[in-house]
């Protein structure tokens, strides 16, 4: 086939299965919410409320789409599209199967790392343009507590490099072809997730919105198909970060008989569910707390693992 | 740190327990004996209406949703010339039940009455009444008090001696 139609396709396809998946997340986050908190969510809308997802998109897009007058207008028009953009483009290093993936860049765990980093531009943009004091509150906090969690992001990520030999996504998928690295790296892994939680401000770690105390925190004064931009922006973060997990810990699309894109979306799937059982089970933490613990706890634990491996690393082999 | 995983595995095994959930429509909740829903005018057991228009029930609610006019039939015997329940002001403590005397008005465990017009709310004296006696099979007001009615003189009443001649107690 010619090289440049099956990139097209392949990024056509990529798109529309992160796309339908975040939508449907957000039936799926509230059917398991549900589940655990013994209710049974929404079951009305077509089979198991499955159409929910469509129902809920209908209505927001006929949501009035107002901008506040006091607001900077052109930032924030930009905001929601920046953060949903942002998390796109690190779908285009994802490897979804052997030779499935975007781009298949040698340095796409950096640009993993570098996009999900940009990725604060869309809150800290969209919490200030909005000129709202709680928005501006949410947007501090979102900046404060992504760039510091994402320091040992990074740095939980480099005992899998340093176990792989590469920072191409493909590659550390096939170097766990004996072991997964969640054995080996499994301080890396419980770092990793806590700090995608904390990448996604997802519940446990959703300070930057934090309802109760911050109306809505950065995305205050959006409505409309804006908000549902943010909205999605989340839930395609979610399913960004668990493919993150399934890619540098559980071995990607490995597995036995069934083919390997069914694996990689099983083991996404399972990752996606952990995210929403942390969320119905989870409290939030004060932001010192949150502050405090990633400094005090989680980057001296991260370098200590990258040093532990290393070490072992170079005086095995 | 270990209260949270302990949090979590607790949350999980939430996934094999029933749903609360009562699916309303197709599932009727369970309603207590005494639940207080739709108000009704009861009968007493020879087919008249109960009421008296007294209009406690008017001065005891809270909401001033009841509204009567009270009547004399040829006997003098009262009744309400119109009783008039504005549901969409209601909001079904009882206290008219509470401050009837004669046990006409009574809550039934009925609570579906939703109308597309509010105006649809408002319950006339034929939308009130019931055929029956409601809660209270036996009870008869104007047999137990001593008011004469048609067909029922002084004396005639349940439990109720003669009426004395006050002449005759001359000494």
């Amino acid at each position: 086939m010619n090289p440049i139609l099956r990139q097209i396709i392949i990024i056509v396809v990529v798109m529309a299965a992160v796309l339908t998946a975040s939508a449907g997340l957000i039936w799926l986050e509230r059917r398991l919410l549900a589940l655990w908190q013994d209710r049974r969510g929404p079951n009305r809308v077509g089979p198991f409320g499955l159409m929910q997802v469509t129902a809920d998109m209908i209505k927001i897009f006929f949501k009035e789409d107002w901008i506040p007058p006091f607001a900077d207008r052109p930032v924030f028009v930009i905001a929601p599209a920046l953060l949903v953009v942002t998390v796109l483009m690190s779908f285009a290093v994802v490897p979804f199967a052997p030779g499935f993936v975007v781009s298949d860049l040698n340095v796409g765990l950096l640009f993993f790392l570098a996009m999900t980093a940009l990725g604060v531009y869309g809150i800290a943009l969209g919490g200030w343009s909005s000129n709202n004091k709680y928005a501006l509150l949410g947007a501090i906090r979102a900046t404060a507590q992504m760039l510091s969690y994402e320091v040992f992001m990074g740095l939980a990520l480099m005992g899998v490099v340093i176990l792989a030999g590469s920072f191409n996504l493909s590659d550390i998928v096939e170097a766990q072809k004996n072991l997964w690295f969640c054995i080996p790296q499994f301080p890396g892994l419980v770092i990793f997730i806590i700090a995608g939680f904390a990448e996604t401000h997802r519940l446990p770690f959703d300070l930057p919105e934090a309802e109760s105390e911050l109306v809505a925190g950065f995305h205050s004064e959006y409505s409309g198909i804006k908000f549902g931009l943010f909205f999605v922006g989340e839930y395609l973060g979610v399913t960004l970060i668990s493919a993150m997990i399934v890619i540098f810990f559980f071995g990607g699309w490995l597995g036995p008989f069934l083919p390997p894109i069914l694996w990689f979306v099983i083991k996404t799937f399972v990752f996606i569910c952990g995210f929403i059982l942390l969320r119905a089970s989870l409290p939030r933490p004060r932001y010192d707390q949150l502050m405090s613990f990633a400094w005090k706890v989680l980057l001296p634990l991260a370098l200590l693992n990258l040093i532990i491996t290393g070490g072992i690393v170079l005086a095995v082999g | 740190m270990l209260s949270n995983i302990r949090t979590i595995w607790e949350i999980l095994r939430h996934s094999f327990r029933r749903p609360e959930t009562i699916q309303y429509p197709e599932q009727k909740p369970y309603l207590a004996p005494r639940f207080r829903g739709r108000i009704i005018l009861s009968r007493d057991p020879d087919g008249e209406e109960r009421c008296v228009a007294c209009y406690l029930c008017a001065a005891a609610c809270p909401v001033d949703c009841i509204a009567l006019q009270a009547t004399e039939d040829g006997y003098g015997r009262r009744y309400p010339a119109f009783f008039r329940i504005n549901f969409s002001r209601c909001i079904l403590c009882g206290f008219c039940e509470e401050a009837c005397p004669t046990l006409a008005i009574q809550l039934t465990p009925d609570y579906e009455m939703c109308e597309y017009d509010r105006q649809n709310l408002v319950y006339e004296k034929e939308d009130l009444l019931i055929s029956g006696p409601g809660k209270y099979p036996d009870y008869n007001f104007y047999r137990v008090a001593g008011l004469a009615i048609a067909g029922k003189d002084k004396g005639e009443a349940e439990n109720e001696s003669e009426p004395v001649d006050t002449h005759t107690l001359l000494p």
